[in-house]
């Protein structure tokens, strides 16, 4: 097996994106007579750790050859469900070896009070309720917010129809403080759609004192607000790595080095990250938090919470600026049935705001079984719709976006502490999936957490106490009347149906039973040779479009010389398993294009992983079949620019 | 002789540089003209430093790094929120930044007349800017103020040698014909090109000191100046659509479509 690396080299002046590849040459594959599946299984459990009898130079795998947000502490790759491992899981080791290059770990460390790591709804709600609490009790907190955006607000996607039962309860002058909240709701409707036809239902939402907002636009302005109360806010650093003290107990977090060229080595401008050490940790990095799911895993979260593990959808959004005489300012719709099929669940949603400006998206739950579903090319056949697409004619599209979403609600939340802090926000997973809201509850928990935490270094209660605060919170009450519509699915699209019209209409949320997820996201995925290729249309140029004219309209850049932050645990997978199971899904699913499988001259596919076009969307982290792909996070300031979204 | 080369080299070595940025839209945003078409949209557009100006930043601070001058100067001509660009200066490891308020819009020739300004006052040993800004593409600034100056100047360089004992700069200009060296007399304008060097990221702790380094606010009437502009943008539309291209079934075809529609024969 060789590595090759190659590069597109341009001008660091050009504004066109820039895919840098890392193409990997696999052997033949084995014959279906080869028993595959078992020495499939042999090499994922093997490669905890994999070892490198490399004849491959350059694999990524290879420990200390990067910069330190990979591999540095060797109980991340103990993690990877390998179950002879366990000579990494030795507590000395864990803890002391960090430095696996034998580089000396020189890092500036800076102290904190609380460091919160993501400047979203829930970071910033727990940050400006912490200063709070100082000037009520005429105390201080130092309190550091780090954020891998280059700005607060440039990795937030969001519908967005905002309940703003927590922001009244958090800043209550937001309206003449000039929070950008300015369209009320004024239409709810609900479609169900047929391939030609629209067909109304009757609107299970109730969106009276909601707003529709751009939730990028409204995390900028709590972004303002936490930094007027005296809270440190610095977007541009990615927090890459989680640090321990002897006791296994969480004191803080480490950015990544900048400046790491593409093989490893140090570039001109190296410069190497920074310790950001915090008597308590909040973890509020959205869903699918690397960090976050690092820490769950360690300290086996979800098995002491509710239980259940997380199930996701992928949401991908586009704002278009329409004509005048079509705008309605405030209007709702949500659609569901076509273009998905009767075993799919998902849907879109439309949302007018202000200034001629409307969202437009499509969510895809992402326990989808057909490996040929692509759901980017859903939502553009989505816009073709007879009922939705006058809309859009005539119209440009401002953005794109697309974000992964929690859909696992009250059964998958995990138990949100452990020593040295906490998790909040989508992270650990609020999101009302009937409401289809999740800000107002990653706001609210946000803020018992601050609640919880200044009690703990004030008076020195345990931190435990938050989940209690959880609990009693109308959070829970929400979320556990909400329990039951997503899981109905389960069933069935018409059973779904009708199971969540019997919730909503007679129950209302007190049925006596608690239904159960599926299996997991990624194990949704059937394999290939049930299903035949999807032949999606081609993009128009007008209401639809390719990838990369949306990928364009997403302002995604990563400085092309650095290492692909998006991981391979084994990099044989993808040939061996990926592609001849289930027909390279991550070519389909992910909504940047990030991967691609390229012919090489012998015809043999190679996985080409353009990480440069990466949303962060973490859609790859989840439905990868056999968990193969790692989302981790790269050089801070990368990624999506969204303003409006 | 001792005497005077220990003199001349105190001199250079408490040279101030000045450098001239620019904010402008981030370099990866996709650029969206306004539907009355009188500019660019630039509201809710992420902004940074252009990035000549950071390659010029970064080749000030590292000629102050190697001891050949003694401070940083980072000065900034635009609306208030240029102030969040010159705190990246300041982060990157900027002295002292200098901002000079002013909300309209400011051509070349504006700037140059308060950077004239801030340099009588300030009186650098070496201005250098990035050779144009991102946004306009005027490559102009430079020329103008070393015209205003009467100051040498050496465009479009790629490489910067300072001669602290002779008061000379050596600088190796991108042309288009390939390189040329130019010497020039200090003080001087430099104006760089891309791959004069690699910017520096600005590090954490380096934020965290740059919020409390001083940025003096001016106005352009505390420098006596009116801005006076003789350009007046009419129209700014987008570049027409590429009509797609057509297949020609023979040589006949080709030369009548050249003769009768694009009329080049």
């Amino acid at each position: 097996m060789r590595g090759l690396i190659s590069s597109s080299s341009k001008s660091k002046s050009s504004k066109s994106l820039l895919s840098y590849s890392i193409a990997i040459q696999f052997p033949p594959l084995h014959s279906p007579s080869d028993s595959s599946q078992s020495s499939v299984k042999n090499l994922y459990s093997s490669s905890c750790f994999r070892n490198s009898t490399s004849t491959e130079p350059l694999s990524r795998n290879r420990n200390g050859f990067f910069s330190s947000g990979y591999s540095r502490n060797p109980a991340k790759i103990a993690d990877f469900g390998g179950n002879g491992c366990g000579f990494w899981r030795a507590q000395g080791l864990v803890a002391g070896a960090r430095s696996f290059s034998g580089e000396p770990v020189s890092r500036e460390s800076l102290n904190y009070d609380v460091v919160i790591v993501g400047a979203g709804p829930a970071g910033l709600s727990a940050a400006i309720r912490l200063k709070q609490l100082c000037r009520e009790k005429d105390v201080d907190l130092s309190v550091c917010v780090v954020e891998k955006g280059a700005e607060v607000g440039a990795h937030i996607l969001s519908g967005n129809v905002f309940e703003p039962r927590a922001l009244n309860e958090l800043l209550p002058n937001w309206k003449q403080e000039e929070a950008p909240i300015h369209v009320p709701v004024s239409s709810d409707k609900f479609w169900l759609l047929s391939k030609t036809r629209a067909f109304p239902c009757p609107s299970p939402f109730n969106n009276r004192g909601n707003y529709v907002i751009s939730l990028s636009q409204l995390v900028r302005w709590l972004g303002l607000k936490a930094e007027e109360l005296g809270v440190e806010i610095y977007p541009g650093f990615a927090a890459s790595e989680i640090l321990y003290d002897t006791t296994d107990k969480v004191i803080g977090i480490a950015t990544n080095d900048m400046g790491v060229a593409k093989d490893g080595s140090k570039k001109d401008n190296f410069q190497p990250g920074v310790e950001l050490k915090g008597r308590v940790t909040l973890f509020a990095e959205g869903c699918r938090g690397s960090l976050s799911e690092e820490v769950i895993r360690k300290f086996n979260l979800r098995e002491q919470g509710q239980g259940q593990h997380q199930t996701y959808a992928l949401g991908i959004k586009e704002v278009w600026e329409v004509s005048a005489d079509k705008h309605q300012a405030g209007s709702v719709l949500h659609t569901l049935g076509w273009p998905l099929d009767s075993r799919t669940y998902g849907g879109s949603f439309l949302y007018h705001m202000k200034d001629r400006q409307v969202a437009v998206g499509f969510v895809v739950a992402l326990n989808y079984h057909n490996p040929f579903l692509n759901p980017y090319e859903e939502f553009q056949r989505f816009k073709h719709h007879p009922a939705i697409s006058p809309l859009l004619e005539g119209g440009t599209v401002l953005e794109y976006g697309a974000r992964t979403l929690n859909e696992g609600g009250y059964q998958s939340i995990p138990y949100p502490v452990f020593p040295g802090g906490a998790i909040i926000g989508c992270s650990a997973g609020f999101l009302n999936v009937p409401k289809i809201k999740g800000s107002h509850t990653a706001m609210k928990s946000g803020m018992l957490a601050a609640e919880s935490v200044f009690r703990t270094l004030h008076e020195g209660s345990p931190l435990e106490a938050f989940w209690d605060s959880l609990k009693s919170s109308w959070i829970w009450k929400e979320l556990h009347s909400a329990r039951n519509y997503r899981p109905a699915f389960e069933y069935g699209f018409f059973p779904g149906l009708a199971l969540s019209a019997l919730e909503h209409y007679i129950l209302k949320g007190r049925s006596p039973w608690t239904l159960k997820h599926g299996r997991p996201d990624h194990e949704a995925t059937a394999e290939a040779q049930l299903f035949r290729p999807i032949d999606y249309p081609k993009p128009d140029g007008v209401i639809s479009f390719d990838v990369p004219t949306s990928l364009y309209r997403s302002n995604t850049n990563h400085d092309h010389d650095q290492p692909a932050h998006l991981r391979l645990r084994d990099p044989k997978i993808p040939e061996l398993v990926n592609v001849p199971v289930y027909a390279g899904p991550e070519s389909r699913y992910c909504p940047a294009r990030v991967y691609e499988y390229v012919a090489d001259e012998s015809g043999h596919l190679k996985l080409q992983i353009n990480a440069q076009n990466c949303l962060h969307c973490k859609a790859c982290d989840i439905k990868d079949p056999k968990q193969n792909i790692k989302w981790t996070v790269p050089e801070g300031g990368g990624g999506p620019a969204y303003t409006i979204m | 002789m001792r005497t005077t080369t220990s003199a001349a080299s105190r001199e250079t070595a408490s040279m101030r540089i000045m450098v001239a940025i620019k904010r402008v839209i981030d370099y990866a945003v996709k650029i969206r003209v306004k539907p009355d078409k009188s500019g660019v949209e630039t509201s809710n557009v992420k902004m940074s430093m252009n990035p000549f100006c950071e390659i010029a930043l970064e080749e000030a601070l590292r000629i102050k790094e190697s001891g050949r001058a003694s401070e940083v100067v980072a000065v900034s001509v635009g609306p208030a929120q240029c102030v969040d660009t010159l705190r990246t200066g300041l982060a990157m490891g900027a002295d002292r930044a200098i901002h000079v308020e002013f909300p309209g819009t400011l051509y070349p020739l504006s700037i140059a007349k308060i950077l004239k300004a801030l340099v009588d006052a300030e009186k650098p040993g070496l201005l250098l800017l990035g050779k144009q800004a991102i946004d306009d593409d005027c490559n102009q600034t430079g020329q103008m103020i070393a015209g205003l100056l009467k100051w040498p100047q050496g465009t479009f360089a790629s490489k910067v040698v300072l001669d602290e004992e002779n008061k000379v700069a050596t600088v190796d200009r991108e042309v288009d014909g390939g390189l040329e060296t130019l010497c020039l007399d200090l003080p001087a304008v430099i104006t760089t090109d891309l791959r004069l060097n690699q910017p520096r990221y600005a590090s954490l702790p380096n934020i965290m000191k740059a919020k409390s380094k001083v940025i003096k606010k001016l106005t352009p009437q505390d420098l006596n100046i009116e801005i006076r502009s003789d350009l007046e943008v009419v129209q700014v539309t987008d570049p027409p659509k590429r009509k797609a291209g057509v297949i020609l079934s023979s040589v006949d075809e080709l030369i009548d479509k050249l003769k009768n529609e694009a009329r080049v024969l």
